[in-house]
């Protein structure tokens, strides 16, 4: 009998289950935001900036206000009088700064698609044409566009009141990196261009906020990950009393980060709510996605890495510098973006010596926020393709090359030159079975025959590291209202059956499975016989929602402790029906049993009926708890999950193209839930990790103007040209939790992003050419091997 | 011209509809407000990703690229329609055992299509299987576990 079928014979936890919320999706039955309507709704259309930079003059909004359908037309200047602007600087980083982002522009506009004007209508298409009316009157201003430029002194502050276009720096300085360079046997040095992209999530941002003047009450409805951050949000801008706010999140289609993030034009919806005591809905189409949703990567970076003569590294020099866009994001900041790329970096290895800064950028761009990754990938790809590269110069395999330099394993745990503390990190194993199942001696041999038929094969063997899960000590000190605990509330019902509240919350991950698998084992029972629900600020436990890879960290953490308290108080019950000891007792397929014999005592349905209608029959003050709650927090700063991505691509030298021949992957995400789930994280964000390293650039030209808002401009990966992926599985429970299980969210399109530089450069390595520029585009191949060739 | 309508009847579902619509308001935009099927989804409204797929006299059509006037006369069935039927039911066994959906908002569309090619009978090769569901964007799976789905269900079709 297989678990699923209701047996609760245990062995839920790590056996590949489908998801039981999943079915409705497939049949049409998901409910997503924006099929959701109220009575009385209005829809809200946006007047954005067209520029990268502009003094807004006057906005006239006559005609607009005179069109079909048309409720109010709201400039900034009236929003600004109900919605604090948004002021996102982190406590902790000295030196950091932003200016103050009104949720709609007032008096100037820093980038192309800043809301400008709110219409709003009886329907999105009237309100979408009373936009067209609004006429602005704009001054032009000087746009700051490049890395570089914005850091240079001269470069003209977008806010003058900041003094200069630099939101932040920090270096990281272990050892002396410098000396450590000048007395390398080999130095290797790269260069490295991340393109900007854009999460696009296919359902788009959307939110329904309904205030009630009679009881002072915001609802709302909003495609996000975290409710509870909402609740927090719109209760302090709104100064509405936090129980007074509720903030649901019903089916998300997709979130990847974008969605953890605040933008300014849903707070507008809730505000124009609370003027207008209507409901309001704003949904973004797929041109105000790219212009407005909060953007990522886009980093520079020079890099150089030294060995010994033994072919031992022993250091790293980091420079690293990124443009966030016009405003920090809010709440988050987008600090990490930076100190995650010059954290991560060299983590794998034992070396001594490190020197990484990073220097953050405003520009006339939209504002970089959370996605995948969070500058763990930067960090990564460039200590991945120096290692390459210096193996290369050593005339070392690469795969060895990496054996001899990871860290050993008595040195852990142990913190990194750049920082990361790890308690252990599989690295061997996982390169072991990613070679493995790669079959990497054959790869090698056959890329060495096509090469003498000039046909250039790569063979990358990259090591990723993922921060997973973050403790309370990750933004406790920045100021920011963000929770890193979550919560599981167990109830059993009178039948017998189980439901869960937890605050995590699942935007197709499957961590609601994963929560339901963990309480069921705890409780002995099937997954027909648990619901799991979440995604609601009033009824579910406080909690952080979907970000870091935290899912089954801390919220599984959470539901375990939860689950194993449900049964002690269950067992409590039984032992006084029975007349018996707890510790005698057990629970098992749905039953209370005997612990040694594993007779039935009696089923959980009975325990149901007597703790809930039969109290008559309990002894006198006998109070049955059968629904229990438990939070967990983690000690630790984060949990480092790692692996090897191996990739084999075929360039072609001729026209550019990079096709994909094959992907294998070894994971070590700690205790693996939900294999079945598990690994289809891995290869969604493998595939994203692709796009986002062939394909997806948001491109701006120098006037600040975007090229490429729409889906036929901005290149994703599709079915067609998209590999296979082998998947090995390494386990390392994490220490401090019972349940074990480590992050997999964001591992894939970390692996993915590293491991394809290596691979192409790896193809390019016998021409003398090596690319320099995500997204590797056709025309960025060919430009390489132009130059070498001249 | 905003306030331009037409009147249309159509059949939607198996379920004859008679509506005064705008002229402008596209299929999937018609189904989704005007008849409340909002198993059809919105991604880009330029044709591109495929959340809108429906079928429309017997083929896979954009719904956004498709005016609700153009159906007239039309025999529409949506994802609603084409679950209730069973047709492909063993299709979305196969999505949910193999957990060919993640966020799910592509899903409908992709089901759309992936029932055309199956439709079309015989037992499609993996490849050919990815250059029909081209057309349809999924942001989260990567696409393996869906194309696993769809040629898991032609072989059990084929009786292989």
């Amino acid at each position: 009998m297989s678990p699923m079928d209701g047996n609760g014979g245990g062995g839920l936890v790590g056996a590949r289950v489908p998801r039981p919320n999943v079915r409705r999706l497939i049949h049409g039955k998901g409910r997503y935001t924006d099929d959701i309507s109220v009575p009385g709704m209005l829809h809200v259309a946006f007047v954005r900036s067209p520029y990268g930079h502009a003094r807004i003059k006057g906005i006239d909004t006559s005609a607009a206000q005179a069109s079909d359908g048309v409720v109010r037309v709201f400039t900034g200047a009236e929003i600004s009088a109900v919605f604090e602007p948004l002021v996102s600087v982190a406590a902790h980083r000295p030196g950091h700064k932003s200016a103050p982002q009104h949720v709609i522009a007032v008096d100037k506009v820093s980038f192309q698609g800043e809301p400008v004007a709110a219409v709003v209508a009886d329907s999105r298409a009237n309100a979408e044409d009373a936009a067209d009316l609004v006429l602005v009157d704009w001054e032009e201003l000087p746009v700051v566009m490049g890395i570089e430029e914005a850091l240079s002194p001269d470069s003209p502050p977008i806010f003058p009141e900041l003094g200069d276009n630099v939101c932040f720096q920090h270096a990281i300085d272990t050892g002396d990196a410098a000396k450590a360079l000048a007395g390398a046997a080999i130095v290797v040095e790269h260069e490295f261009e991340f393109g900007r992209h854009s999460a696009v999530t296919l359902e788009s941002r959307s939110v329904l906020a309904d205030w009630d003047p009679v009881d002072g009450r915001l609802d709302v409805f909003q495609s996000h990950q975290s409710p509870y951050q909402m609740q927090d949000v719109y209760s302090r801008h709104l100064g509405i009393p936090e129980h007074k706010v509720r903030v649901t999140t019903p089916d998300v289609g997709g979130g990847f980060g974008l969605k953890i993030n605040v933008h300014g034009d849903e707070l507008a919806a809730a505000a124009i709510s609370k003027i207008l005591c209507r409901p309001v809905k704003f949904t973004a189409d797929r041109i105000e996605s790219f212009l407005a949703d909060c953007q990522t990567r886009d980093h520079i970076a020079t890099a150089k890495l030294g060995i010994d003569a033994d072919g031992r590294i022993t250091v790293m020099d980091f420079e690293n510098a990124l443009s966030v866009g016009a405003y920090t994001a809010y709440i988050r900041f987008g600090l990490a973006e930076g100190m995650m790329a010059i954290m991560s970096a060299a983590a794998p290895y034992s070396l001594s010596d490190y020197h990484g800064r990073t220097r953050v950028a405003y520009v006339n761009k939209g504002i970089v926020g959370m996605f995948r990754g969070v500058g763990v990938p930067i960090g990564c790809a460039v200590t991945e393709v120096l290692i390459d590269k210096a193996a290369a110069a050593a005339n070392v395999d690469p795969v060895e090359f990496r054996r001899r330099n990871y860290h050993r394993e008595e040195a852990y745990p142990l913190t990194s030159v750049g920082g990361y503390h790890a308690y252990h990190m599989s690295l061997e194993r996982c390169l072991d079975a990613c070679t493995g199942i790669m079959d990497y001696p054959a790869l090698r041999t056959e890329q060495a025959s096509l090469r003498d038929k000039g046909v250039y094969r790569g063979i990358g063997v990259a090591t990723f590291v993922e921060a997973a899960a973050f403790g309370p000590i990750y933004y406790g000190p920045s100021g920011a209202r963000v929770s890193t605990q979550d919560g599981c509330t167990v109830k059993l019902e009178p039948s017998g059956v189980v439901r869960c509240n937890t605050s995590v919350t699942d935007q197709g991950q499957g961590t609601l499975t994963g929560i339901a698998q963990i309480v069921a084992d705890e409780l002995g029972i099937g997954m027909d016989k648990i619901e799991v629900l979440a995604g609601d600020s009033a009824t579910t436990p406080y909690g952080g929602g979907a970000w870091a890879s935290r899912g089954m960290t801390i919220g599984g953490e959470a539901a375990l402790r939860a689950g194993r308290a449900l049964k002690a108080n269950i067992l409590d019950l039984a032992a006084t029906i029975l007349q018996t000891t707890a510790d005698t007792l057990t629970l098992a397929g749905g039953e209370v049993r005997d612990r040694e014999t594993g007779d039935a005592r009696m089923d959980l349905a009975e325990i149901g009926r007597i703790g809930y209608y039969r109290q008559d029959m309990l002894p006198p003050g006998t109070q049955p708890e059968l629904m229990v709650t438990r939070h967990f927090v983690p000690d630790a700063a984060y949990y480092v999950a790692n692996g090897v991505h191996g990739a084999h691509v075929e360039v072609d030298v001729e026209t550019g193209f990079v096709n994909i021949l094959g992907w294998w992957v070894a994971d070590d995400c700690g205790r693996v839930i939900n294999p079945l789930l598990v690994d289809e994280q891995i290869r969604g964000g493998v595939i994203q990790g692709i796009g986002n390293a062939l394909y997806e650039h948001t491109q701006y030209d120098e006037g600040g103007q975007m090229l490429n808002a729409t889906l036929a401009d901005y290149l994703l990966p599709m079915a067609g040209e998209m590999p296979d992926i082998k998947i090995a599985h390494v386990e390392t429970p994490v220490p401090d939790t019972q349940l074990g299980a480590n992050g997999i969210g964001e591992s894939g399109t970390i692996g993915a992003i590293t491991v394809l530089w290596c691979a192409i450069n790896d193809a390019l390595r016998p021409l003398g050419a090596e690319v320099t520029k995500q997204p590797f585009t056709p025309e960025h191949i060919l430009d390489v091997l132009a130059k070498v060739r001249d | 011209m905003s306030e331009e309508t037409a009147h249309i009847s159509l059949v939607v579902n198996g379920e004859p509809v008679s509506k005064e619509v705008q002229v402008r308001r596209h299929l999937v935009d018609f189904l989704r407000l005007d008849l409340e099927l909002t198993g059809s989804h919105l991604g880009c409204e330029h044709g591109v990703c495929g959340a809108c797929t429906v079928r429309v006299d017997g083929i896979a059509v954009r719904g956004c690229l498709m005016l609700a006037v153009q159906a007239d006369g039309c025999d529409v069935v949506t994802i609603e329609g084409l679950s209730r039927s069973g047709e492909v039911a063993d299709l979305q066994d196969a999505f949910e055992q193999r957990n060919a959906a993640q966020c799910g908002y592509c899903t409908p569309g992709m089901v759309m299509t992936a029932a055309e090619l199956l439709a079309a009978g015989g037992v499609p090769d993996r490849v050919e299987i990815r250059d029909h569901l081209s057309g349809n964007l999924c942001r989260c799976t990567g696409y393996q576990a869906i194309v696993d789905a769809v040629e898991e269900t032609a072989k059990a079709r084929a009786g292989r």
